[in-house]
């Protein structure tokens, strides 16, 4: 099954995507790619703390993700990626051809978009750049919200 | 403790769970003014980074997070981490901040370990 989700989650590791969408896709498998986080061991520590202990988490920096993406998208397991921005990655791994964002909040000069995305018009741009590269890009939060195409919140 | 200001109780939580705990504490006890809700609905981390420097002020404190993961849990620690007299504790419940708020006469870290044994004896399954 491997990698069911490529998740744009400024949260990262929280409720909403280990039990959210960990549960209905029976995750098993957690990869984290920040280099921030990466680079930090009680920031490791303290995501891991938020996810069941029959629950691996992997975390890579962005150059690292680019070398293991083939592995994670042919793991027998079920996993779900998760990053902070999508740009970087899918510079780095091209064979990522699909994102969800499923929450980037507030922050200044950001405007509302939907609900649980705030984005500036170059994060808008940056986002409709990837579709128009091939990616598809919806934003849905939860599992039993629609997804919306990024024309739509874009 | 020898902080002149009054240990605060700081309940960090999803949707409106912190402050219906908040206004649950005040119905049995009466006592108002001892806990602060804060939510993380529609925060990204600066945000509700913000919201606990407003709830916490100057003075020591007790975090009390909802779930022992994720982003309120994340938020607080880091918080902890940039703050003297600041204590995190999981699992918040309404046992262990009945037994918190009358016992805030002691360092952030004591009064952490103290509700944490008062909200886990709470947790019990009860004959039918």
């Amino acid at each position: 099954m491997s990698l069911a989700l490529y998740r744009i989650d400024d949260r990262l590791i929280h409720g909403q995507v280990v039990v959210g969408w960990g549960q209905p896709l029976h995750c098993t498998f957690i990869v984290l790619v920040d280099d921030e986080v990466r680079a930090s061991d009680w920031e490791q520590d303290l995501y891991r703390m938020g996810v069941p202990p029959d629950m691996e988490v992997i975390f890579a920096s962005v150059a690292e993700a680019a070398r293991q993406m083939a592995s994670w998208q042919t793991d027998p397991r079920v996993g779900i990626l998760l990053v902070d921005t999508a740009v970087a990655l899918v510079e780095h791994a091209p064979q990522v051809h699909t994102f969800n964002v499923g929450g980037v909040h507030h922050r200044a000069g950001r405007t509302e978009r939907l609900r649980f995305v705030y984005l500036t018009d170059d994060e808008a741009a940056k986002l409709r750049q990837l579709a128009a590269r091939g990616v598809e890009v919806t934003a849905q939060d939860v599992p039993t919200a629609p997804a919306i195409p990024v024309g739509d919140f874009t | 403790m020898s902080d002149s200001s009054p240990l605060r109780g700081v309940i960090v939580s999803h949707a409106a769970v912190a402050q219906a705990l908040v206004s649950a504490v005040s119905v049995i006890t009466g006592i108002d003014g001892a806990l602060t809700p804060v939510s993380n609905e529609g925060c990204g981390t600066d945000a509700l980074a913000e919201r606990l420097n407003k709830a916490v002020g100057s003075g020591p404190a007790v975090l009390f997070v909802d779930l022992p993961g994720g982003s309120c849990l994340t938020s607080s620690v880091r918080y902890a981490k940039q703050h003297a007299d600041i204590a995190v504790v999981t699992g918040v419940n309404l046992a262990m901040l009945l037994d918190f708020v009358f016992h805030r006469d002691v360092a952030p870290a004591e009064a952490a370990r103290r509700a944490a044994d008062a909200g886990g004896k709470a947790i019990r399954v009860t004959a039918a």
